[in-house]
């Protein structure tokens, strides 16, 4: 497997060799082990070692073409790159891509964290162990189907014709513990949690194993609700994720593209309650695969989407900036179209509240634990939900578990009837946010 | 004094593999069997290889425009060790000879094994004659075929071209065609030795229309596998009439009502609702964890005694059609479910292992990154004996779900599904249309309440997430009802 400087030294040698002198490349290393373990014994084992690189080829019309290879030998460079000539041909004239013009700005300051990678029998040993203890923990617990454990070193990179270079690398470890408790009687209850740590000797896999305890436990005492409209309390993991579903909203892609429920006069308007704020902060220490650059070789940088409930900025690659008018926000990937993602959301309220609302004491509430099946139950493009979720009634200091239920609405009014916010954020491997509570929402109970 | 065909250990680094790199052919049989007798040698039970080479393309248009075209190249191969019931899987870009060696070795040490020393004779490994199906059906030439860049381009802004023409209140338009061609070896040390091309294709339409505060989004996706002329032969016309009649119709949909209701699904894509509540619970990959309310009911009533189902894959190129699977086995057809008695699971190597079921040729994975699994091929519910009059007539108030979109099951058997097109049914007659429907429910219950099957089997185009990755199936089944379904709205 060639190394970084390898990879940079042969693109240039063979560009040059076929007459390009204009190009980018943006790939990755990834070298990692996982396992799963049932019932005692390993039940899967995998490792790899695998590189990927993209690359990008004007032609004298400035027009771009693209080509994707795992092929990282001198003949797979030199196919990659002859593809990717050819396919400038049909590239787009009108808002071409181009370089970013953040491409060789510094990137400020940044920790590289490589940890070394356990043995892969240090990986078993140590899920069984939490099997073992999960199991253990109550007596419903019956199974513990779904674990995993898993270590990865990530190293990435990107290139340019002009002498843009950059490269960082990464490792990280992945805990998942999703055990199914049963009691006489009475019908299975599956849940779980997850951790991420910078190495196995971080990871918490004693705070995950706790967790996907009390979770699944917590589920035993279930019932049917009744079908009507609830106050709701989203979880920091749930409201992660129904943000991350409607994303198009601040995305200037997904606008320039009419794929938005946002047009680009969008700046400036309330959105949301003035409770909310919501930014995108790559480089926030609890994101333990931060980026330091993005696809374009642009620096990250922690972007205000929403202040106040006013929606503040939209996230950019190098072309929608300049399209748009604005500068690049870090949020770029690379492709025959650039496209924008989000790093890392976080979610906290405008202001500390001046009360204090407590799931203890809340009355005919739905407590949302986790939305499944967004692939399926959200329509982004017409800002409605229809989704399965896990969670709890909360009704005279109890928590009773919803049996089998949906919870649907419209995002952009989920969004303005947001009554309350936690002053308290919980860090998530997938972003931070506290507990948020909303008007009402429509409930189906099975 | 040992036979002198018998290799050892101590030539290998003298060894030199001529295997043909453009092409997996019978020259990969040499380096191949040694590596796998190394890892018999070791104490390894069963080694199979996996490689894999892919030329794939996408393709978007937008509005008149061509937006992005993405070519790209992958080369990869993965070892399996078996060793009892255990197992574990490595892969790799790097397929040379000393690559290869290398992941073995890795998957070796992970097992607790380690490749013999110099002077231990590695066994021969007796690997089958040669099953090229690539050969056999002429698939060489199929790449080659394909429409070339400039078509595609060409085909996708015709049929935007023609959208535009027909829908109202367009705010997007999109087109966009991939091709998947994908060559794969699998050679294993119980003899198994295939080669197989496969060339996958889908194109489709997405259409966003607005009006004001009304929005409806309509997506439609045709698919195929092994016919090279596929996208020259795409009827755009009819998909663009019907994705701009299915967008007319939601765009003033009313928001359904939420509650429990007899339901008529319709053909086709409908069929997810099978692959989401029963399918994936039938996968051997599922009993292994006990994971499904299933795993001992074979034999017994397990739905509606109208309800026989099957997976296969054989049926002309169909989405989940193959030749060979991922493990190369050829593909049966499976009779699942038969009047309601459970009659076979889908059964992958590993699964054989672990649960005794016989093998079904179900071993399928996304890419070379992945060990097989047991997983669905082409699915579907067998035309029953009503008419659509019938199932229609039964119901006073219910809800026909024209459109499906995806869904989900869990380790507990309760499945979801969400609906892109639906109409309230009243009295017997499709009235009103509805939006934002989600169906959720218990996979044991619904089987039991699919009481009323049509005769119009018909068959759609999927994508299927699992533990092997995103794979390619069909889903399928006639209309048919659902006696009682909670269906969650606002």
């Amino acid at each position: 497997m060639p190394d970084v400087k390898q990879l940079t030294d042969l693109t240039h040698t063979q560009a040059k060799e076929l007459g390009i002198s204009k190009f980018d490349l943006y790939g990755s290393i990834t070298d990692s082990n996982s396992v799963r373990v049932y019932q005692g014994e390993p039940k899967q084992i995998k490792a790899s070692q695998r590189a990927s690189v993209i690359v990008r080829v004007w032609n004298q019309d400035q027009q771009v073409g693209v080509a994707t290879t795992t092929d990282l030998t001198e003949s797979g460079l030199q196919t990659a790159l002859q593809t990717a000539r050819d396919a400038s041909n049909f590239g787009i004239r009108e808002n071409a891509p181009d370089f970013s013009p953040e491409a060789q700005a510094p990137l400020g300051d940044f920790v590289e964290e490589v940890a070394p990678q356990a043995p892969v029998g240090i990986l078993i040993e140590r899920l069984l162990e939490a099997e073992k203890e999960l199991l253990s923990a109550h007596p419903a617990i019956a199974d513990v189907p779904h674990n995993g454990l898993s270590q990865s070193d990530v190293e990435r990179f990107y290139i340019n014709s002009d002498g843009a270079s950059r490269a960082q690398s990464n490792s990280y470890s992945m805990v998942y513990l999703y055990a199914k408790a049963e009691e006489p009687g009475r019908k299975p209850r599956e849940s779980g949690a997850y951790k991420i740590g910078r190495s196995l000797e971080s990871l918490d896999i004693a705070g995950c194993l706790q967790e996907a305890a009390e979770k699944v436990v917590s589920h035993l005492n279930y019932a049917r609700v009744t079908s009507g409209k609830y106050p709701v309390v989203f979880s920091p993991e749930a409201f992660l994720n129904i943000v991350g579903a409607f994303a198009n909203i601040w995305n200037a892609q997904n606008i320039l593209d009419n794929q938005s429920l946002s047009t680009a006069e969008s700046l400036g308007q309330a959105i949301a309650s003035p409770l909310l704020s919501l930014c995108d902060d790559p480089r926030h220490p609890a994101n333990l695969g931060a980026d330091v650059f993005d696809e374009e070789g642009t620096p990250t940088r922690r972007i205000d989407i929403i202040k106040q409930g006013v929606l503040n900025s939209f996230l950019h690659s190098s072309v929608t900036a300049k399209r748009l008018g604005a500068t690049p926000t870090g949020n770029g990937n690379i492709g025959a179209k650039v496209s924008v993602s989000p790093h890392f959301y976080h979610i906290y309220p405008s202001t500390p509240p001046s009360s204090t609302l407590s799931l203890e004491k809340a009355e005919n509430v739905i407590l949302i634990d986790d939305l499944h099946a967004l692939h399926a139950g959200v329509k982004s493009l017409q800002g409605s939900f229809s989704l399965p979720f896990d969670g709890w009634l909360l009704k005279g200091g109890e928590r009773v578990s919803v049996e089998s239920a949906t919870i649907a609405g419209d995002f952009r009014e989920l969004l303005k009837t947001i009554t309350y916010i936690d002053a308290q954020v919980k860090e998530t491997p997938n972003g931070v946010s506290p507990h948020v509570w909303v008007e009402s929402l429509a409930i189906t109970g099975n | 004094m040992p036979p002198l065909t018998l290799l050892r250990s101590q030539e290998l680094p003298h060894l030199t593999y001529a295997a043909t790199p453009e092409r997996f052919d019978e020259t990969w049989a040499a380096p191949l069997a040694t590596l796998m007798g190394l890892g018999r040698a070791a104490g390894a039970d069963l080694v199979e290889f996996f490689l894999e080479r892919t030329n794939y393309i996408n393709c978007l248009a937008e509005d008149d425009t061509i937006t992005s075209i993405t070519p790209s190249l992958t080369i990869g191969a993965g070892v399996r060790i078996f060793k009892g019931k255990a197992d574990c899987y490595v892969s790799t870009n790097d397929l040379s000879f000393t690559g290869l060696k290398k992941i073995l070795e890795k998957a070796l040490s992970i097992l607790g094994l380690s490749l013999p020393t110099g002077s231990a004779f590695i066994p021969e490994i007796n690997l089958e004659l040669f099953r090229d199906y690539a050969d056999r059906k002429q698939k060489d030439f199929w790449l080659g075929q394909t429409s070339p860049m400039a078509e595609i381009g060409q085909v996708l802004l015709a049929a935007n071209a023609d959208i535009a023409t027909k829908a109202k209140h367009i705010q997007s338009r999109r087109a966009a065609y991939f091709r998947d061609w994908q060559e794969v070896l699998v050679a294993a040390s119980d003899g198994v030795f295939a080669r197989d091309i496969r060339l996958t294709q889908s194109v489709g339409y997405s259409l966003l229309c607005t009006d004001g505060d009304h929005r409806a989004s309509i997506n439609k996706r045709v698919g195929d596998t092994g016919n090279p002329q596929f996208l020259q032969n795409w009827a755009y016309q009819a998909d663009a009439d019907e994705v701009s009649e299915s967008a007319g119709q939601m765009l003033y949909a009313d928001y359904v009502e939420s509650g429990n209701y007899p339901v008529v699904m319709a053909n086709s894509f409908g069929g997810v609702i099978f692959h989401e509540a029963c399918g994936h619970l039938l996968e051997t990959s599922q009993i292994e964890t006990n994971s499904t309310p299933f795993i001992d009911k074979k034999g017994q009533q397990i739905a509606h005694e109208n309800l026989t189902a099957w997976d296969e894959g054989l049926s002309d190129q169909e989405f989940g059609t193959i030749d060979m699977d991922d493990e190369g086995m050829p593909p049966q057809r499976t009779l699942l479910i038969e009047r309601g008695i459970l009659k076979n699971f889908i059964v992958d190597r590993a699964g054989w292992i672990r649960t005794g079921h016989p093998r079904t040729g179900s071993g399928r994975r996304q890419n070379y990154t992945f060990p097989a699994a047991s997983r669905m091929r082409n699915t579907y519910i067998a035309p029953g004996d009503y008419s659509l009059d019938q199932i229609f007539t039964s119901i006073d108030k219910g809800i026909y779900c024209k459109k499906m979109g995806g869904g989900s099951v869990d380790g507990i058997g309760r499945f979801n599904f969400g609906v892109d097109e639906a109409y309230l049914i009243e009295n017997g007659k499709i009235t009103k249309p509805l939006k934002g429907a989600t169906l959720i429910g218990d996979a044991q219950e619904i089987m039991n309440k699919i009481s009323m099957c049509s005769q119009d089997l018909a068959l759609a185009p999927g994508f299927c997430g699992s533990i092997s990755g995103s794979i390619y199936v069909t889903v399928g089944q006639p209309h048919l009802k659902v006696d009682g379904i909670t269906v969650g709205g606002r």
